[in-house]
C-alpha cells in the first residue's frame, strides 16, 4: 500500500483501546482466551472482556510476578492467556517470570504492555515503558510486534491469537493517527512498504510511523526520495526488506519511541551489518525523560518527523 | 493402583538420589532425600492421579517440583513411576541428557513447569488450578517449596492470590528441612512461624512430619478434603535424611557425595 501524504492521516484512538475492543470481540467466541491483570484493566482495557467474560478475566492485584507465572500456568494446559499491564511494571518487575516461565519453556502466553513510551506525559518516567522492546527481544523466542494506529492493533490481536508462542504486543495511552484507514495486512516478520523511494529508508514503528510519513513528504519537497518501512514486526524481522533498502537506497534512518541502544534500530543494524554494511542514523530515546504533555515531550526528545528528516539529511550521498 | 511398599520405595529413590548424584559429580541430593516420604507419598501412596503413558492427559492432577533444584528426587520418583527407564538416571546432568540439572518440561515427559529460579512454581500451580475452573475439570495441583525459597516475595503473592480465588484444588507442600544453601534457615532469614503465615494469608495449614509416612499420607487427604480454600502442608524434615554425616551439615547443599564416601551413604540407607 501507499500512503501518499501524511496531511490525509486522520486521527485515530489509541493502541491500546484498539487492543481492548480487539481482545473483547476475539475473546468473545474464542473460549481458550483468558486474561491475568494486574489491577489495570481499566488503563490496559482489558474490562472490556472483562465484562464479556468475567469468568475468564484474572485480577492478580498488583503483583506482577505471580500475575506472569499464572499466565505460564495457564498456557500449560491448553489457555490462550493475555497477561497485561503497563510495559514497564510487566517487564522490568516480572522479567524473571517472563524470562523463566515463558520464554524458556517456549510457552504460548500473550504479553500486552501499555502504556509505552514518553507519550504518556504527566505521569511522567516512572511509568514510562521505553526499555520494555530491549527487555523482550532480549528473550530467545518471543516474537514482538509494536503497532502504530488502531487497525494494526486490531490486526495485531487477531495474528497473537492464532500464532502459537509468546509474543509481545506494545501499546500507547494517547490517541495516534490511522495510517491503515483501509485494513492492515500484518504479517509476522514482513515490514509494510508505505511509500516508494530509492533514495533514503525510513524504518519506523509505533507513533513514528506517521511521523516518517511527515518525514517523507518535508524530504519530497527538497527532491529526496524517501521509502517509508512500517517494521511493526520487530521479531521476526524483516531482513530481505532491511537488505534491500541498505542496498538500493543511500542509507537508512530508524524512528521509533524507545531506547535506541536496544529497540528496532539495533535489529536494524545487525541485519544490516550483516547482510549489507550501510549508513544508518538513529532516532529514538536516550535518557528517561520527564514530566509533561506527551506531544511537548515528544518534541523536547527528539521523536519527531522534523528530526527524521534531520538525521535523513546526514546521510552520505552516493 | 496396586499396593506399594512405600519403605521399600523410600529406600530404592534414595539410593538413586544418591548414586546419580555421586555419578554426575554435582546437584543437590540433600535437598532431595528431605523430600523422599513427601514424593513417595504423592505418586506411590495412591494420591496422585496420573499416567505414565500420557503425560499430558488433561485431567492428570499436577506437580511441580517449585524448588527445582532438588531435580534427582523427581526424576527418581518418574522414573520409578514408568515416565522412562530408571537406566536414564545415571545420565543426570550429562550432556545431550534430558535430566538436566534443574527440570526442564519440554525435554522430560512428566515434568510439569520448568523451574530452577526459586520462587515461580506456586504462581504455575495457581494458572494450573484456575484453568481446572475454566475447563470444569476436577484435578488437583500440588507443588513443593522449600522453606528457604519462601524468602522469595513471590511465594506470597501467589498465596495471596489462591486466597483470593479460593482454589481448593491447590496445595503447597514445604519441604521445611531448616537449611538453606549458606546456613540454618533460622540464621539467614527466619520466618518462623511458617505455618501461622500461610494461615495469616488465608490459608488451611497442616503442620506435619514429613518423614512419617502415614502422617504424611493424612496431611494430603487432609489438603484433598478441604475446600473453599487452598492448603499449605508444612513438612517438618531432615536435610540430607538418611545419611548421617549430611544430615547436622547445612555446607552440603550442592555437594554430590563424593565416591569414596558414595558406599558409606548407601550402606546407611540399605
Amino acid at each position: 500500500m501507499t500512503v501518499s501524504s501524511a496531511a490525509e492521516l486522520k486521527m485515530g484512538k489509541a493502541t491500546r483501546d484498539a487492543f481492548g475492543e480487539a481482545l473483547r470481540d476475539i475473546g468473545k467466541s474464542d473460549t481458550r482466551i483468558v486474561v491475568v491483570d494486574g489491577d489495570v484493566n481499566n488503563s490496559t482495557r482489558t474490562e472490556w472482556f472483562a465484562k464479556e467474560a468475567p469468568d475468564r478475566f484474572f485480577n492478580m492485584g498488583i503483583a506482577e510476578s505471580n500475575m506472569v507465572g499464572v499466565a505460564a500456568g495457564l498456557a500449560a494446559c491448553g489457555k490462550v492467556p493475555f497477561v497485561a499491564s503497563f510495559a514497564v511494571f510487566l517487564w522490568a518487575n516480572a522479567f524473571d517470570q517472563l524470562r523463566m516461565g515463558v520464554a524458556f519453556p517456549h510457552l504460548n502466553v500473550k504479553v500486552v504492555g501499555s502504556h509505552a513510551g514518553i507519550s504518556i506525559g504527566e505521569d511522567g518516567p516512572s511509568q514510562m515503558g521505553i526499555e520494555d522492546v530491549g527487555l523482550a527481544l532480549s528473550l530467545p523466542g518471543v516474537d514482538v510486534l509494536v503497532p502504530c494506529d488502531e487497525t494494526q492493533t486490531r490486526a495485531a490481536v487477531k495474528l497473537m491469537v492464532e500464532h502459537d508462542g509468546p509474543i509481545y504486543l506494545r501499546c500507547g495511552r494517547s490517541g495516534v493517527p490511522i495510517v491503515y484507514p483501509d485494513g492492515c495486512d500484518l504479517q509476522l516478520g514482513k515490514a509494510i512498504q508505505l511509500r516508494d523511494g530509492d533514495d533514503v529508508a525510513l524504518m519506523a514503528n509505533g507513533l513514528m510511523v506517521a511521523e516518517a510519513l511527515r518525514a517523507a513528504d518535508a524530504l519530497a519537497a527538497e527532491g529526496i526520495r524517501a521509502r517509508v518501512l512500517d517494521m511493526a514486526s520487530v521479531r521476526p524481522i524483516d531482513e530481505g526488506a532491511i537488505e534491500a533498502a541498505a542496498r538500493e537506497t543511500r542509507g537508512i534512518v530508524v524512528a521509533e519511541e524507545h531506547l535506541v541502544q536496544t529497540g528496532l534500530g539495533s535489529v536494524v543494524a545487525r541485519v544490516v551489518a550483516e547482510r549489507h554494511p550501510a549508513p544508518i542514523r538513529f532516532v529514538g530515546l536516550h535518557t528517561y525523560a520527564e514530566s509533561g504533555p506527551g506531544k511537548a515531550l515528544l518534541e523536547k526528545y527528539g521523536l519527531t518527523g522534523e528530526k527524521i528528516v534531520e538525521a535523513a539529511r546526514t546521510l552520505p550521498n552516493r | 493402583m496396586p499396593a506399594v511398599d512405600l519403605k521399600e520405595k523410600a529406600r530404592l529413590i534414595r539410593r538413586e538420589i544418591v548414586e546419580s548424584t555421586t555419578e554426575a559429580g554435582s546437584g543437590h541430593p540433600s535437598s532431595s532425600l528431605s523430600a523422599v516420604e513427601l514424593m513417595v507419598g504423592l505418586y506411590f501412596g495412591g494420591v496422585l492421579r496420573y499416567d505414565p503413558k500420557r503425560p499430558h492427559w488433561p485431567d492428570r492432577d499436577r506437580f511441580i517440583l517449585s524448588k527445582g533444584h532438588a531435580s534427582p528426587i523427581l526424576y527418581a520418583v518418574l522414573a520409578e513411576a514408568g515416565y522412562f527407564p530408571t537406566s536414564e538416571l545415571h545420565t543426570l546432568r550429562k550432556l545431550g541428557s534430558p535430566l538436566e540439572g534443574h527440570p526442564n518440561m519440554r525435554r522430560l515427559p512428566g515434568v510439569e513447569a520448568s523451574t530452577g529460579s526459586l520462587g515461580q512454581g506456586l504462581s504455575i500451580g495457581l494458572g494450573h488450578a484456575l484453568a481446572a475452573r475454566v475447563d470444569g475439570r476436577s484435578y488437583h495441583v500440588w507443588v513443593m517449596l522449600g522453606d528457604g525459597e519462601c524468602d522469595e516475595g513471590q511465594v506470597w503473592e501467589a498465596a495471596m492470590a489462591g486466597h483470593q480465588f479460593k482454589v481448593d484444588n491447590l496445595t503447597a507442600i514445604v519441604d521445611n528441612n531448616r537449611m538453606q544453601q549458606s546456613g540454618m534457615v533460622a540464621d539467614v532469614m527466619n520466618h518462623m512461624p511458617l505455618a501461622e503465615k500461610w494461615r495469616a494469608f488465608g490459608w488451611h495449614a497442616i503442620d506435619v512430619d514429613g518423614h512419617d509416612q502415614d502422617a504424611v499420607l493424612k496431611a494430603f487427604a487432609e489438603a484433598q478434603a478441604t475446600k473453599g480454600k487452598p492448603t499449605a502442608i508444612i513438612a517438618h524434615t531432615i536435610k540430607g535424611k538418611g545419611v548421617s554425616f549430611m544430615e547436622p551439615d547445612y555446607t552440603w547443599h550442592g555437594r554430590a557425595i563424593p565416591k569414596e564416601q558414595e558406599a558409606a551413604a548407601l550402606k546407611e540407607i540399605g
